[in-house]
């Protein structure tokens, strides 16, 4: 037997893939997952259509549409917005005449891509996993390898189920130790981008581990991989565990009977080997992790609440002018206190805290508490289902009570394709993962935080630190 | 795809770090089903105002630079997410180059996907090309992919590294998927069969 050498967990899910490699080190990876909505696919069916192709392998590839769709109830009765109707009209028919599954806006199963991957067992360990969509890296929680696409890239891997790549580096990422009260997933990943920076992971695959990493529910691995991509990273990983297979177990499309028994056998090999190398790693105490809220208009522009708007003067280079157009873009001056900020809206949703573990730290920090009178606050679901279990859980009833919104399932106000969206100057505490300028609206100022941390600000309707409500 | 060979041209500065996706072409414009006609809504939110007049400082609004086919960014540029609506949106308008220091992973892809050639170059290289740019319509810069050079407008030359199968392409004009067809369509086929028998809950 000969000695291979030590491989990290990206390494395996590679050579496991690679269908072809070409003498430059190209290869085309097969994909055993292809994620499809509706903003970043119809141009990729139509080069299809003109080139007569057809789509190799419809039953790996799944169709949802989630970032045009609007969140109340009237959405049934047909979609206002002519543009948004069209594409998700495009999406239902190139999925039936391309034989794909789709969930439509009037089926319990929709929601947000990310989220129903998990949820109807699309997403497995080991599986490769693309989808037109950066935020694909969620689904790396389940120590998938999972990235983002663009449209051409969706059009090849829908004609040949493989997409052209060249290996990436390794990068760990590891957090030990045990988590503060109050801080959660949200905070990790917010703080891991604060000091690696938004290009900290390009070129490479991150994988998160330690102990804080472990005892994450899975709901909250997903959070911590879904923003690998706002550090960079082309993809977040997390190794398969007992929770990771206690959380497949029994989906509408995980393994069953005895295929279930050798794919089990298969994810436990699924680890990092001792003495694996990585490029790059990257060491935190969970324990110095404080609840952290974005100030700015990037997502490296991350501070705990307790601190105070940083003078642009302290950065360096280019980051200078970028901090000044940021603070003036927030309508924010240095030394300001963050948590004297007030907002006007509350967004919980997304897919980095669209999921039912999410809602609940939201009721958890509700209790008995109301939202402040006249602040806009909405809860989005990441999918039907998510929604349906917390209307059984009652969660949706006292979040109602509490004044927030309780909306149907999609994108929302994440990014505002769709009728949910900040006005001019209107300043939001956001659960999403993107405070980019104009993100969740023309000229909308965009905090980005946990569920718990949001909760807390629709209390009191400025930014808050979670702690002093507990 | 378009053939990327030499390019010459007016070279764009836009020193401003991590410039996103959403700055490059807001979400409102992602609700087309065509992959052209977004040049128009290139750096919408930086060169527009609500009511559709020009913001006149802005870059690409001055008469120097509206017809650059080339821009020199500040680093991470193209952070953000998967649109590939940003380089269309860029190759509508005549952008084919990109020079920075880094550019987001998805990103780099998308351009070389559309005839669009990203260059990294080391900082003060950026730094020296900004410098040029910030010349205007007289700065003149050329970009040529067989020899790898960029010429300045004093005639100063910079070397640039590019992955082989990238330029091959793109010098080319490739469509990946007929390339793919034609050299993996077997590996392909028999991966398949392989991993049918590996991992076969697949
Ligand atoms: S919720 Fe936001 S980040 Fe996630 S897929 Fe939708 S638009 Fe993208």
């Amino acid at each position: 037997m000969t000695m291979t050498a030590p491989r990290t967990l990206y390494d395996k899910i590679w050579d496991d893939h690679v269908a072809h490699e070409a003498e430059d080190g190209t290869c085309r990876l097969y994909i055993d997952r292809h994620l499809v909505h509706e903003v970043t696919s119809p141009q990729a069916f139509e080069g299809l259509r003109i080139a007569g192709r057809k789509v190799r392998a419809p039953e790996k590839t799944v169709a949802v549409p989630d970032h045009n769709v609007p969140t109340d109830p009237t959405r049934l009765e047909g979609i206002k917005d002519e543009q948004s109707r069209i594409q998700v009209e495009a999406l239902r028919q190139n999925a039936r005449e391309f034989g794909i599954e789709l969930y439509d806006i009037d089926d319990d199963r929709q929601g947000i891509v990310h989220i129903i991957g998990p949820e109807q067992g699309w997403t497995q360990p080991g599986m490769t996993i693309v989808c037109g969509d950066s935020h694909t890296a969620t689904h790396g929680a389940f120590g998938a390898l999972a990235h983002g696409i663009g449209t051409s890239e969706v059009e090849h891997v829908l004609a040949t189920q493989t997409l052209i790549q060249k290996k990436s580096r390794n990068m760990l990422v590891e957090v030990d130790g045990d988590l503060a009260p109050g801080v959660t997933a949200k905070d990790i990943t917010l703080s891991i981008i604060g000091r690696t920076g938004t290009a900290g992971g390009t070129g490479h695959v991150i994988e998160y581990a330690g102990s804080a990493i472990r005892n994450l529910t899975m709901e909250g691995r997903m959070t911590v991989c879904n923003m690998a991509i706002e550090g960079g990273a082309r993809a977040g990983l997390v190794a398969p565990d007992v929770k990771t297979i206690d959380y497949v177990k029994g989906r509408p499309n995980a393994p069953k009977g005895g295929q279930w028994e050798l794919a089990v056998t298969y994810w436990n090999t699924l680890q990092s080997d001792e003495g694996a190398h990585y490029d790059q790693v990257v060491r935190m105490d969970a324990a110095e992790i404080p609840p952290v809220v974005t100030w700015g208009t990037s997502p490296e522009d991350v501070l705990p609440i307790t601190g105070e708007v940083p003078d642009p003067e302290i950065f360096d280079g280019g980051k200078i002018e970028a901090a000044r157009r940021s603070l003036a873009y927030m309508g924010l001056t240095p030394g300001q206190k963050l948590n004297e900020i007030e907002i006007d809206t509350v967004f919980i949703g997304s897919c980095t805290n669209g999921r039912i573990e999410d809602l609940r730290e939201v009721a958890k920090i509700m209790k008995g508490r109301k939202v402040k009178d006249g602040l806009r606050a909405m809860i989005v679901p990441g999918s039907g289902l998510v929604r349906l279990q917390a209307e059984e859980e009652g969660i949706a009833q006292r979040l109602q009570e509490a004044g927030f919104e309780w909306r149907m399932a999609g994108c929302s106000m994440c990014l505002g394709m769709n009728p949910d969206q900040l006005s001019p100057g209107e300043r939001c505490a956001s659960t999403s993962n993107r405070n980019f300028e104009g993100r969740q609206g023309y000229k909308g100022r965009t905090h980005l935080m946990s569920p718990a941390m949001a909760a807390a600000a629709a209390v009191t309707g400025r930014l808050t630190d979670v702690r002093d409500l507990m | 795809m378009e053939k990327f060979t030499k390019l010459s041209g007016v070279a764009a500065p836009m020193p401003l770090v991590n410039i996103d996706t959403d700055m490059i072409i807001p979400k409102q414009f992602l609700k087309t089903i065509k992959r052209t006609g977004l040049g128009a809504s290139l750096f919408d939110e930086m060169r527009f105002d609500r009511d559709g007049n020009e913001i006149g400082d802005f870059v690409l609004n001055l008469p120097a630079y509206r017809e650059a086919r080339v821009l020199v960014a500040g680093d991470n540029f193209g952070c953000g997410s998967s649109r590939e609506h940003a380089p269309w949106a860029l190759l509508d308008f005549g952008i084919r180059c990109v020079i920075s220091t880094s550019f987001a992973d998805i990103f780099y892809n998308n351009c070389f996907k559309n005839g669009i050639l990203p260059i990294k170059l080391p900082k003060e290289q950026v730094d020296a090309l900004m410098e040029d740019a910030e010349r205007g319509s007289n700065a003149r810069m050329t970009v040529d992919l067989e020899e790898q050079t960029i010429t300045g407008s004093d005639g100063e030359v910079y070397g640039f590294e590019i992955d082989p199968f990238r330029k091959h392409c793109l010098l080319n004009g490739l469509d990946d998927i007929g390339l793919t067809t034609e050299t993996a369509a077997a590996s392909i086929d028999a991966y398949e069969a392989k991993a049918a028998e590996r991992r076969p809950w697949l």
